[in-house]
């Protein structure tokens, strides 16, 4: 039928040769193909010992992250949950008390932060939406679990160790990525 | 509601093909009345993997229902969220900045060369060739990974947002692009070598499941299907979005409208998609990656429509917006449902083998068909 955007080009089908045509031939060269790359180098990678690196904007794994004296970033102010499309994310504010502001930046904090990872879709629009650059989606992925629960992330797996305290433990979990 | 397996008053045999069968891709059921090896009817059931997206997506706003799209055609993942940034857009009338523009159609571009490169490793696989599968999944792995390094994922790329993209290019992402077209031009021949010029697929292929240019168009074929058989339906062409209307590339068509003309199809596309890709890396502009748009995105009251051509064929968003920030009511044209209602038409009288390559070169992606 004539193309009706009169822009289209119409590839020709050319005929087979002779060598072609033969049945065994064809086999053969397909052979040839296949066997070439035995002695190629290998395009895959021995995955649990070899691991490729991530650019930063992998979107793996969330984090919620700490300033640099070791104080909770996160307010608990529920942008994240709001803009999550899976509703993965929930949280319980709760107030800073006198004294506690070596613990958390602001006056406000999340007691309770529980992200479903199995409902979690990462597009990362949980990162986009924070105010406070608290949550960040790191280059781990490929979680397991013995128990559907135990997908249940709450602030004690999502939490990065403390810069100040716990510092061979992020400096671990930094070489990790 | 479905015929049991058996053998009906005429003494014909009925099986099932599917729903756990490799060679459909998925979960497609087909209900085939045979006479003997010769197919009397195909009859495709389908609902194995509905869920329900555009119900979900009137209660999602306009930023989140995107990324709900990624899992309905997940080969052209990146393609399906362009169609609905582009509706979005539309409605807002919205203006996209050039630099996001290129961005989306490289994009579109690798994406649509990933999708037919699976394409063919899988239909090689259903013809019994193993090795094609992984010539097709190295290529394609070169593109994940430039898809990973600039969106940030490897399959469900979230990369459109309504005005433009979510975040700028990798440093790399031009060097890394031209490398892989680099690689692409020095493997493609062993394609040709391995599979297109084999007699033993030849013979499977040509004149197996011819669809003709009528039929093509009253069953609503689009895509690579619609083109083998002579139709041009080519939605880059026809009604441009994007830089599309800027670069210069040829519509590919056959008009023998066999399994072989749509196997041919594909191979010039991604032929022609390397094309487009070459004459927008070197000239992206620099600017602004996204528009400012406002926080909660509403929609002005009204109807709004925007296809795109996926590497299925056109893919159609219909939004209509009672003036929240969530859609009154959604549908998705997919390409898929449409290609696949033809099986039927295209292999009756025809063996059970011929099924498979037909089914083949329809590219199906069931969760695209289902929704």
């Amino acid at each position: 039928m004539q193309a009706l955007t009169n822009r289209a080009k119409e590839v020709d089908r050319r005929q087979m040769t002779f060598l072609e045509s033969i049945y065994l031939w064809n086999i053969f060269k397909g052979m040839i193909v296949t066997f070439k790359h035995l002695f190629k180098k290998r395009p895959t990678i021995q995955y649990p010992e070899q691991q490729r690196t991530f650019s930063p904007v992998f979107r793996g794994l969330h984090v919620l992250n700490r300033d640099e004296e070791g104080r909770e970033r996160c307010t608990a102010c529920g942008l994240c949950a709001v803009a999550c499309p899976a509703e993965a994310i929930t949280m319980e504010a709760a107030e800073r008390l006198p004294g506690e502001e070596n613990l958390y930046r602001e006056e406000k904090y999340a007691a309770r932060y529980e992200i479903n990872m199995l409902r979690c879709i990462f597009c990362g629009l949980c990162e986009e939406a924070c105010p406070k650059d608290a949550i960040y989606l790191s280059e781990t992925f490929a979680p397991a679990n013995y128990n559907r629960r135990g997908f249940v992330y709450g602030k004690q797996d999502l939490l990065i160790p403390n810069p100040k305290t716990e510092a061979p433990e992020l400096a671990k979990a930094k070489g990790i990525h | 509601m479905f015929e049991e397996v058996g053998t009906t008053t005429e003494g014909d045999l009925i099986i099932n093909l599917g729903p756990q069968h490799p060679a459909t891709h998925g979960v497609l059921h087909l209900v085939i009345t045979l006479n003997g090896e010769i197919i009397k009817k195909v009859e495709p059931h389908l609902g194995y993997i509905h869920r329900s997206i555009e119900k979900m997506t009137e209660s999602l706003s306009y930023r989140q229902f995107i990324y709900v799209t990624s899992r309905m055609d997940y080969l052209s993942a990146h393609i399906n969220n362009h169609a609905c940034a582009l509706c979005v857009e539309k409605a807002l009338q919205l203006e996209v900045p050039q630099r996001a523009q290129y961005i989306r159609v490289i994009m579109d571009e690798l994406t649509r060369i990933a999708s037919h490169e699976l394409w063919w490793g899988a239909m090689a696989m259903d013809l019994g060739a193993f090795t094609p599968f992984f010539h097709a999944f190295r290529e394609r792995e070169k593109i994940n990974e430039i898809m990973e390094e600039t969106c940030g994922a490897r399959l469900t790329m979230n990369y459109m947002v309504p005005g433009g993209v979510m975040v700028d290019l990798h440093p790399d992402f031009q060097k890394k692009v031209k490398a892989f077209i680099q690689q692409y031009k020095a493997k493609i021949h062993e394609y040709d070598e391995l599979v297109t010029g084999n007699i033993i697929f030849q013979n499977r292929m040509k004149g197996i499941g011819y669809l003709s240019a009528e039929d093509a168009i009253s069953y609503g074929c689009t895509g690579p299907v619609a083109r083998g058989s002579g139709v041009a339906s080519d939605i880059r062409k026809i009604a441009p979005y994007d830089v599309y209307d800027k670069v210069e590339f040829d519509e590919v068509l056959q008009t023998e409208g066999d399994s072989f003309a749509r196997y041919m199809i594909r191979i010039q596309e991604m032929h022609q998609s390397i094309k487009i890709i070459g004459q927008l890396i070197d000239t992206i502009p620099d600017g602004n990656f996204q528009a400012k748009t406002k926080a909660v995105i509403k929609l002005p009251k009204g109807e709004f429509y925007q296809r795109v051509e996926t590497a299925r064929g056109e893919l159609g968003v219909y939004i209509v917006s009672e003036g929240a920030a969530q859609p009154y009511r959604i549908k998705y044209r997919s390409p898929g449902f449409s290609n696949l209602s033809a099986l039927d038409h295209m292999v009756r009288g025809h063996k059970i083998g011929d099924l498979i390559a037909a089914m083949g070169t329809l590219d199906l992606v069931i969760p695209d068909i289902d929704r």
